[in-house]
């Protein structure tokens, strides 16, 4: 291929199809949504001509449908427009708000949930909300569509789980039950556009009698992927997210992360800052559940 | 190289062009159709110069493919004005100085009339960081946003 060719399916079948007759001829392609990371990427290190396929003309990647069990999400909604839709604010602010750190307006108008984790960096910033809401992958694939969890997905820095044949559909999030929160928190040098030092998302239920019963810690920037913390969930569970149980927590955090020194921070700092976000996360997730 | 024709509206105007698929937005603007109001300053999404309307939505006409633009409605700084006057907006950047060099000022129009049709009342905090991706080297941004926040009365005054 000497340049760079493109194409708009408009159905699933058609996407999955010009993804596999690319892959037969043995050129490459790659699926462009908001196209924050592929043209960047394309105008510095990774600029080898391709077939680009636009993913954002099927009614399924910009679908939003809020079932009585489950949300689906389709993956190409642009942040901008997620954040304009009040009911998925309100079931999964933290969720939201982690898509709304994405860039500036302008990056917004175009970024989407998907593109990010796709793109799987580490710092990703919607990856640790999309896990502690325990989503679901919905990949398209030939054979019918597969299902992985957001916490299986990546695999390493900038890999996934995908084929070159296969790409994102969307997200399936279980409805949060009754008395749950969750917020996701970053820590960047300034106050906007910029990449995460370290992030982390809570989310936790409690009962009627105030005790949590379930509770997701997620965090990320710290490890060449984002991780679920099991020990700092299980520090919240049956508690009432307390002071103490929120430090357990926060430790949990900071023992979990395996983060690197770059400019953005050393090892020591991200480890302690990591907990910290975890601990101010899970007061807000509590107080939003309990709201 | 392969040219694909795009088929686009670029303020109110339908237009047609030949652009290659690694082309932006921005390059078809400037480019192919002579509208060069949009400018570049990173090529990267960070500096905010190539602001453009897409659809009603704000964007980085450089992180924009021209093919992307293929039945799309397309604003730039060129359809801000109205035909015989200044928006309000350009008006009260003049009267307040908030250029210098003028190379981010067509992207902060073109942002700060998408926030005041979305929000005719912004606080100044709610103005800094809607302009947060738009980057001046030059008035170290506090002409501008009392220029917007000026604009904002104006336009709550006339109407
Ligand atoms: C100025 C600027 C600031 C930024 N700030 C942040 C930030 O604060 N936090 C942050 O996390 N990111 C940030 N980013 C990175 C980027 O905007 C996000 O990662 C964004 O969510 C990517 O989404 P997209 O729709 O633009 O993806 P694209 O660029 O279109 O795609 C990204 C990757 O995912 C793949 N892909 C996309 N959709 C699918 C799909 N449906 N199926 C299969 N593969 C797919 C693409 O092939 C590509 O590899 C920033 C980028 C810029 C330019
Ligand atoms: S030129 Fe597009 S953001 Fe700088
Ligand atoms: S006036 Fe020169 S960059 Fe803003």
């Amino acid at each position: 291929m000497s340049s760079y060719t493109f194409a708009a399916p408009t159905s699933i079948d058609e996407a999955l199809s010009v993804l596999a007759n690319s892959s037969r001829r043995g050129e490459r392609a790659q699926v462009l949504a908001g196209g924050t990371d592929v043209i960047v990427q394309m105008r510095s290190f990774d600029n080898e001509p391709r077939l680009l396929v636009d993913v954002k003309k099927l009614a399924e990647t910009n679908e939003v449908s809020i079932g009585e069990d489950e949300v689906f999400i389709g993956s190409a909604i642009a942040s901008g427009v997620l954040n304009e839709n009040d009911e998925l604010k309100r079931m999964f602010p933290g969720l939201l708000e982690s898509a709304d750190l994405i860039g500036s307006t302008q990056i917004q108008g175009r970024a989407s949930i998907g593109g990010n984790l796709c793109n799987s960096s580490p710092a990703g910033d919607t990856i640790p909300a999309l896990i502690v809401n325990s989503s679901v992958c919905v990949i398209a694939n030939s054979n019918g569509n597969r299902e992985v969890p957001v916490e299986d997905f990546v695999t390493g820095v900038g890999t996934n789980c995908m084929s070159a044949e296969e790409f994102l559909i969307g997200f399936k999030i279980p409805r949060p039950p009754a008395r749950t929160g969750d917020a996701y928190l970053r820590f960047i040098p300034r106050t906007e556009m910029d990449i995460a030092v370290a992030g982390a998302g809570v989310s936790v239920t409690f009962d009627d009698s105030g005790v949590c019963t379930r509770a997701r810690v997620s965090i990320g920037a710290v490890a060449p992927t984002a991780l679920l913390v099991a020990d700092a969930a299980n520090a919240l569970i049956g508690t009432q997210v307390d002071d103490s149980a929120l430090r357990a927590a926060e430790a949990a955090c900071s023992a979990a992360a395996s983060p690197i020194t770059d400019k953005r921070g050393t090892v020591e700092y991200r480890r302690k800052v990591v907990g910290v976000l975890c601990r101010r996360a899970g007061t807000i997730a509590r107080d939003r559940a309990l709201a | 190289m392969k040219k694909v024709h795009v088929s686009t509206t670029v303020n109110g105007q339908p237009e047609e062009a030949l652009c290659e698929v690694h082309q932006s937005l921005l390059d078809l603007l400037r480019d192919e159709l002579g509208l060069t109001g949009t400018k570049e300053g990173c090529g990267t999404g960070d500096c905010g110069a190539c602001t453009v309307l897409l659809d009603g939505r704000l964007v980085c006409s450089c992180l924009v493919l021209g093919v992307e633009a293929e039945g799309k409605e397309v604003t730039t700084i060129e359809g801000i004005a109205d035909p015989d006057r200044l928006h309000v907006v350009q008006q009260k950047f003049l009267e307040h100085a908030a250029l210098q060099c003028g190379i981010c000022t067509p992207g902060f129009i073109v942002a700060a009339k998408a926030l005041l049709d979305k929000n005719p009342d912004p606080d100044e905090t709610t103005i800094r960081y809607w302009l947060a991706g738009n980057l001046c080297r030059c008035t170290g941004y506090d002409k501008i946003v009392r220029a917007v926040q000026d604009a904002a009365q104006e336009l709550a005054q006339s109407s």
